[in-house]
């Protein structure tokens, strides 16, 4: 009785672990199946336009928010030691470090993953799964390899959107609301910022649109039947990629920064 | 053409297929009929190769379907879904010609969809609906167009998993017709599955009947009334008393 919790616990640990390597082992098929023929180019496009170009707004707005309220917090931080003019570099760096990357890729996890896995859960649950096969296509690349390959190459485009969008946004408040100068903040900006600040948040967020796009594959095609077995796919794959994109950004500060 | 030799395929503990052996002759159409839960769609489905059979052989032309190339095989092949399983993302003409626009079937895209509107035209529907979606068709409609997808790259087999299902009496005369009319005009093989009597008497050449994972009774439809099986004259009548457990 008194073990019953711990052996609950036990249970949904395995039961995760067990799902962590199964997405490990679609991953491996996913990355099999992206340098085998046929590719289908049409549904790479139509995969780059929803994940890409139709995650914009959503990127943008998050970063513009996100650098107006980096600029106060670091003020408002800076100023207790009379470092208010950190404000530029430190928003510039933690854009294109952290929450450029992190957010974006989040909310994309949020709008994308969820999107992939009820398109394709539903997909399963009609039988439109089993129709691709009888038509002598498969499964994996039709409908796996556009959308992973579309996410990888969209993530970091809109990873240096957001990044922008979040430093202007930076600097729409620092130079509005906190009266710092204009060129000053600039000039801030670009002085310390490093290529690899960039370039290290644009390689994480390749990672984290790979993870998207495999996770809302993954849990679309092994949905349950019926519209809760959908609901339930469409929810764990937001879950698991926004637990999975948290951990890989750890991992790669981690191998990226780490002296 | 179609031989079944002692299938079998279990989920867990339940044994739903427990050796199954079929002949179905070429360009016969056989129908198999069963109560619900009876494990046809599953036969379907392993023929096919959407579902792995725990033992036994699938032999097609006398060649073990297990060995074969796999989309030389699909190839000859149509289907018709329950639901249509029309892909909602693509318009009427791209699912009818989706197996002529890519893969080894493939056709220039102009030359594919004239074949799609002329298939579309053979199950009775105007070449003006090419260009809906399946979302914008009735349930009759979409079966129809499940129909002239199945029947696009002319196959030699075709499967029709109950093809009436959901739709008005009428409709589903309609359906049956159509489906009798295109394997006769093809020679194509047909394999059926459905519990509606009217489409077995419309559609079969032969009946098969599933039950406890084997065939109970299998001969010429015109043998069906008077067969004397007790399992399948309380199918064929629909009685709740009998062999079959009512409550399964």
């Amino acid at each position: 009785m008194i073990l019953a919790p711990v052996a609950a616990l036990g249970r949904s640990t395995l039961s995760g672990l067990a799902a962590l390597g199964r997405i490990g082992l679609f991953c491996i098929a996913t990355l099999a199946a992206l340098v085998r023929p046929p590719f289908y180019i049409r549904e790479f496009g139509h995969a780059l336009w929803t994940i890409g170009y139709n995650s914009l707004p959503v990127v943008g707005l998050t970063a513009f928010f996100t650098g107006g309220a980096l600029a106060l917090q670091i003020y408002e931080g800076g100023s207790r030691f009379n470092a208010g003019q950190v404000v530029p570099s430190i928003v510039a760096i933690g854009m294109t470090r952290e929450l450029g990357p992190v957010l974006g890729a989040l909310m994309v996890a949020a709008r994308v993953a969820s999107s992939i896995a009820a398109e394709i859960g539903t997909m399963k649950v009609t039988e439109q799964i089993d129709a691709l096969v009888t038509l002598s296509t498969d499964p994996m690349r039709y409908l796996t390899v556009p959308r992973v390959l579309a996410a990888t190459l969209c993530l970091p485009v809109l990873v240096a959107m957001g990044d922008s969008i979040g430093i202007f946004g930076g600097y729409v408040v620092g130079t509005g609301r906190l009266d710092l100068n204009a060129a000053a903040y600039l000039e801030n900006t670009v002085e310390y910022l490093e290529p690899w600040d960039v370039t290290s948040g644009l390689i994480k967020g390749a990672v984290f649109g790979f993870i998207v796009a495999v996770v809302g594959c993954y849990f679309g095609m092994n949905s349950g039947r019926g519209a809760q077995g959908v609901g339930r796919a469409t929810k764990s794959a937001v879950v698991t990629a926004s637990v999975l994109i948290l951990a890989a950004n750890y991992l790669l500060t981690e191998l990226f920064f780490s002296a | 053409m179609i031989e079944l030799v002692d299938l079998h395929k279990a989920f867990g503990a339940n044994r739903v297929l427990r050796g199954v052996n079929l002949h179905v002759p070429k360009g016969k159409s056989m129908v198999i009929i069963g109560g619900s839960g009876t494990g046809k769609s599953v036969l379907l489905k392993c023929i096919l190769g959407l579902v792995k059979p725990d033992a036994g052989q699938i032999l097609i032309q006398g060649k073990d379907t297990a060995k074969a190339d796999r989309d030389a095989f699909l190839a000859r092949f149509g289907m018709l879904f329950q639901g249509g399983a029309l892909f909602d993302s693509l318009s009427v003409w791209q699912n009818v010609a989706f197996r002529l626009l890519r893969g080894t079937q493939k056709r220039p895209r102009a030359e594919a969809r004239e074949i799609a509107i002329e298939k579309l035209r053979r199950v009775g529907l105007k070449p003006e609906v090419a260009d809906l979606y399946p979302a914008e068709l009735s349930g009759g409609m979409q079966k129809r167009v499940g129909l002239a997808r199945a029947i696009a790259a002319d196959p030699e087999i075709i499967f029709f998993d109950e093809p009436t299902t959901g739709l008005d009496p009428i409709m589903a005369g309609v359906i049956n017709e159509l489906i009798r009319e295109i394997v006769v005009e093809m020679g194509a093989t047909a394999m059926t599955i459905t519990h509606d009597m009217s489409s077995v008497r419309a559609i079969a050449d032969d009946v098969a009947m599933l039950h406890d994972g084997v065939i109970q009774w299998t001969g010429p439809v015109g043998r069906m009334d008077a067969s004397g099986d007790p399992y399948l004259d309380q199918f064929i009548h629909g009685r709740a008393e009998g062999p079959i457990e009512a409550v399964r």
